[in-house]
């Protein structure tokens, strides 16, 4: 590397040390913690604290919430990716900045929406309950609320991966006869593997460790409608410290599972990108 | 297959595209599509193959319209800039994929999708990099399994969307031979996009020159070099001078002399024109040889190449390139500096001003 | 309003397009508008009152303040944690790289209760904060903590790739011209990366306003003092008023789109001034 382009050894190593410390502190430090208090009483009181009843229902509410709210938010953002990236129309702009809104709304918002709708001074809140219905506070208002939270994860990963790529393999795939489908599964699919994998995957995360929104509609009844991590909270608020760190040590490494994958897509995407490129020039 | 291109429009946003363009392609020609860049050439490549839709015209594939079929469904080959290879397929699979993914009633086995690739390899003479995946590849090989791609499909017409624009010069050279070799061999209707008009005048049976989305004018090599249609086209395709002739009872001046245009008298009513003349129709010496002879400096000689060119500067300031053949050259053996009479033997185009 | 603007021989673009506003309509639009309509039968009297309340004030205040506090502190680290992973390399860089993400990951509530042990009284980082008289959880300052930890991934995230994109050859050029170090970087570099500052900033921040899971443990949510906005909402909601929690979200939410509306202002201000929309 020429002298023009970087610092003397002293300079670099300060800038090395002050960014260590910084990332220590607030992002080490934190994900320590989790882990250390969780086993601070041993490993079997950390199993015997995640076999809780209200614990595992908490666990398997979770489960289906993303279960449910993942493949739906995968199918729209397959048909929203692929409309956005692929075609030129008015409105885009508009669709996209829609896209975006329950990133930037605060998540308590974002449950505070649904009891609007749902709730009993809601919109909709007194028919439901004339006909003997109730969404807030029940699973229902939990999965909803997660679908919005959750529900531009999947495109805001693909969008960028699919105008990167271009129609051109598309186009070629269709000059040489394969209709809409063919084209789809077998060119436009492959290509975009990795970047529907790491999409699925975060809004996979988003979806078990939402908080906010989910808080807002759940209503906390342990072993019904707490998610895990409202069922975090309530172990944390009762002082069960260990207990609370346990069920968070879950996440913690849903968390960093998400960021393997992460890892790994980046370095698979590079090296097509870099095919990309090759084929270009 | 004969193509034919009847009144085409094509306008995006502002932009118009594609003005009222009309062309006959007869079965078995290989074509020019050339211009600049934003002349249109591209866009009716892509109309003829369904890729883009226009406004306004008609598109027939041997006297039948097209525009009724999709895309998938018009048989052509088409040849992408930047080849469009599947990157994630090996080089047969890519060229493969158009035979399978026909419906099953008149897919062919795979075995003999298996034996037409090899074929395909053999024949644009690569048959050792079919396991390979296209980015292992070098561009020139790359353009050549587009190609074999493009014929698995057997198609009626081959269209090619600047073939040589992102390949190494020397490369270029020898893929634009082979396609000429290849296309006297198979014999396919063809139509290939280029803004090099060496390209062209190599390789096409007939040059469709494009500017600004008209057909400017359409002809075999040597008719759109020497008897350019227009300015456009005449400025496109190779160096040209230009001198103002003035008009003196009834006659065309150039220099002292009336120029000899032979292609019929000077209409009564035009007063002046703009002369063309290619660097080649000149003739070059040290003493003065008849009345229209300009007197001009030397001021730059490149002797690399068949031919000597030179780079002179007249009396009234104008710059003019002159071409001579190298035994004139050394017959006269002029020098950088020296004081020359040039004479204009042919004029490749006038423009009168009424 | 969507209209095609050139056909395509690509298919299913209706489809797609039909689907994807099908959907949006459902999930975004219908719930989103809740908040106006609800609005709507607040007299304005009223409106007023409740987003100037005293205790409404103080959230607010909370909520905002800390948020651009946090998100100023994330600018300045940022930029030297992006720049060392974009230029230089020591061991452990790619898992520190990879962790960078780790704030974006981990769930909120997580993130939560760690902070909160680490920095309360007697946690591992708090108790020297303690002893120089810093109270850190259960205060300003938490919120502060917890903001920045949300907001350090949206900024370095931001100015990396741009730092990545910066051509060497430029700086060469910049030190032929007899440019030093610090005045290539405050001349050269630092105009290039200025509008990602503002993107991050602007992302960072507008992801840290309306933060909850985190910041609702080390808060300390003394009504007037420790009570983030966000928090407020779901206490009005508690007590059955409904009205109230919507005129303090709708604040909440116009603010946020006004401040974003200004940065991308101030962004597309900044890259046309340095020629790189």
């Amino acid at each position: 590397m020429s002298l023009a382009r970087t610092e003397s050894p002293l300079i670099r190593r300060i800038l090395i040390g002050i960014a260590l410390f910084y990332l220590i502190l607030f992002i080490f430090m934190p994900l320590f913690i989790v882990f250390s208090t969780a086993l601070e009483k041993g490993v079997s009181y950390y199993f015997n604290s995640l076999k809780d009843p209200d614990t595992i229902a908490s666990i398997q509410l979770t489960l289906i919430t993303a279960l449910i709210a993942v493949p739906l938010n995968l199918v729209f953002g397959v048909a929203a990716s692929w409309a956005i990236a692929k075609f030129d129309f008015r409105g885009k702009n508009i669709l996209l900045t829609l896209i975006d809104v329950p990133l930037s709304v605060s998540p308590v918002i974002s449950g505070l929406i649904f009891v609007l709708l749902f709730g009993l001074q809601g919109i909709f809140g007194p028919w439901l309950r004339d006909h003997g219905w109730r969404i807030i506070f029940t699973p229902s208002a939990i999965i909803l609320a997660t679908i919005f939270v959750t529900f531009p994860m999947v495109a805001r990963e693909l969008i960028p991966v699919m105008k990167a790529q271009g129609n051109d393999e598309e186009e070629a795939a269709i000059t040489l006869g394969a209709n809409g489908w063919k084209t789809f599964w077998y060119i436009t699919l492959p290509n975009i593997k990795w970047g529907l994998l790491y999409g699925v995957i975060l809004c996979n995360a988003r979806a078990m460790g939402e908080f906010g929104a989910v808080s807002v509609v759940s209503g906390h009844i342990q072993g019904f409608t707490n998610t895990l991590p409202l069922q975090i909270e309530m172990l944390y608020n009762d002082y069960s410290f260990t207990a609370a760190f346990a069920a968070a040590s879950l996440l913690a490494f849903l968390a960093l599972f998400t960021l393997v994958i992460k890892s790994l897509v980046e370095y698979r995407f590079r090296a097509e990108l870099k095919a990309v490129r090759k084929g270009a020039h | 297959m004969s193509i034919e291109v009847k009144n085409i429009v094509k306008t995006f946003d502002a932009f118009k595209a594609l003005n009222d363009v009309s062309l006959k392609v007869e079965t078995g020609e290989l074509i020019a599509l050339l211009g600049p860049s934003g002349s249109g050439k591209t866009t009716l490549l892509r109309i003829i193959a369904g890729l883009e839709t226009a406004d306004s015209g008609e598109i027939l594939f041997h006297g039948e319209d097209a525009s009724v079929k999709k895309t998938k469904d018009r048989n052509v080959g088409f040849v992408f800039q930047h080849y469009a290879l599947f990157r994630h397929m090996t080089v047969a699979d890519n060229i493969a994929f158009g035979l399978r993914v026909q419906p099953r009633a008149i897919r062919p086995s795979e075995d003999k999708i298996k034996a037409k690739v090899k074929d395909l390899l053999d024949l644009v003479q690569l048959d050792w990099v079919g396991d390979r995946y296209p980015s292992q590849l070098s561009g020139g090989q790359r353009q050549r399994i587009a190609l074999a791609r493009a014929l698995a499909i057997e198609p009626k017409v081959l269209l090619l969307d600047e073939p040589f624009g992102s390949l190494d010069a020397q490369v270029r050279k020898e893929l634009r031979q082979w396609l000429r070799r290849f296309h006297d061999d198979l014999h396919i209707t063809s139509l290939f996009v280029t803004h090099d008009q060496e390209e062209a005048l190599e390789v096409a049976d007939r040059i469709v020159v494009m500017n600004k989305g008209k057909v400017e004018q359409v002809g075999t090599p040597q008719e759109v070099y020497h008897k350019p249609a227009s300015v456009f086209v005449l400025n496109f395709l190779g160096n040209i001078n230009l001198f103002q002739g003035r008009v003196i009872d009834g006659k065309l001046y150039l220099g002292n002399a009336p120029v000899n245009l032979g292609r019929g008298e000077l209409k009564s009513n035009v007063k002046s024109a703009n002369l063309y003349i290619r660097p080649h129709q000149f003739d070059i010496s040290r003493k003065p040889q008849g009345d229209n002879a300009i007197k001009a400096i030397i001021k730059f000689l490149n002797l690399a190449g068949s031919s000597v060119k030179l780079d002179l500067s007249t009396e009234s300031g104008n710059t003019l390139q002159v071409e001579i053949t190298q035994q004139e050259f050394s017959q006269s053996q002029f020098i950088k500096g020296e004081s020359v009479f040039v004479c204009p033997k042919d004029i490749t185009f006038c423009e009168y001003e009424i | 309003m969507f209209l095609l603007k050139q056909k395509t021989t690509l298919p299913g673009f209706h489809l797609a397009l039909g689907y994807t506003v099908f959907y949006v309509s459902l999930i975004v639009l219908i719930p989103l508008s809740m908040l106006f309509i609800k609005t709507s039968t607040i007299s304005f009297a009223d409106f007023w009152s409740i987003v100037t309340a005293p205790r409404t004030l103080a959230a607010y205040r909370l909520s905002f303040g800390a948020a651009f506090i946090a998100s100023f502190i994330n600018i300045f680290f940022g930029v030297i944690i992006a720049w060392v992973l974009a230029r230089y390399s020591f061991p452990g860089k790619k898992i520190v790289d990879a962790l960078i993400d780790f704030p974006f990951a981990l769930p909120t509530a997580v993130a939560g209760i760690a902070l909160t042990t680490l920095y309360s009284s007697n946690g591992l980082l708090g108790q020297f904060l303690y002893k120089i008289g810093i109270q850190s959880a259960y205060s300003w300052t938490g919120v502060v903590l917890a903001l920045i930890f949300i907001g350090l991934p949206f900024i370095v995230r931001t100015i990396e790739p741009v730092l990545q994109e910066i051509d060497p050859e430029i700086e060469d050029a910049a030190s032929s011209l007899g440019a030093g170090r610090l005045q290539i970087f405050f001349r050269i570099i630092f105009p290039a990366v200025l509008p990602s500052l503002v993107t991050g900033f602007s992302l960072a921040f507008a992801r840290t306003i309306g933060e909850y899971g985190s910041v609702v443990f080390i808060a300390g949510n003394m009504p007037g003092k420790t009570e983030i906005a966000p928090l407020l909402i779901i206490t009005k909601l508690e007590q059955y008023d409904y009205s109230g929690a919507t005129a303090i979200a709708l604040v909440m939410l116009i603010v946020s789109f006004i401040l974003l509306a200004l940065t991308n202002l101030a962004q597309w201000w900044a890259s046309k001034r340095i020629g790189m929309s």
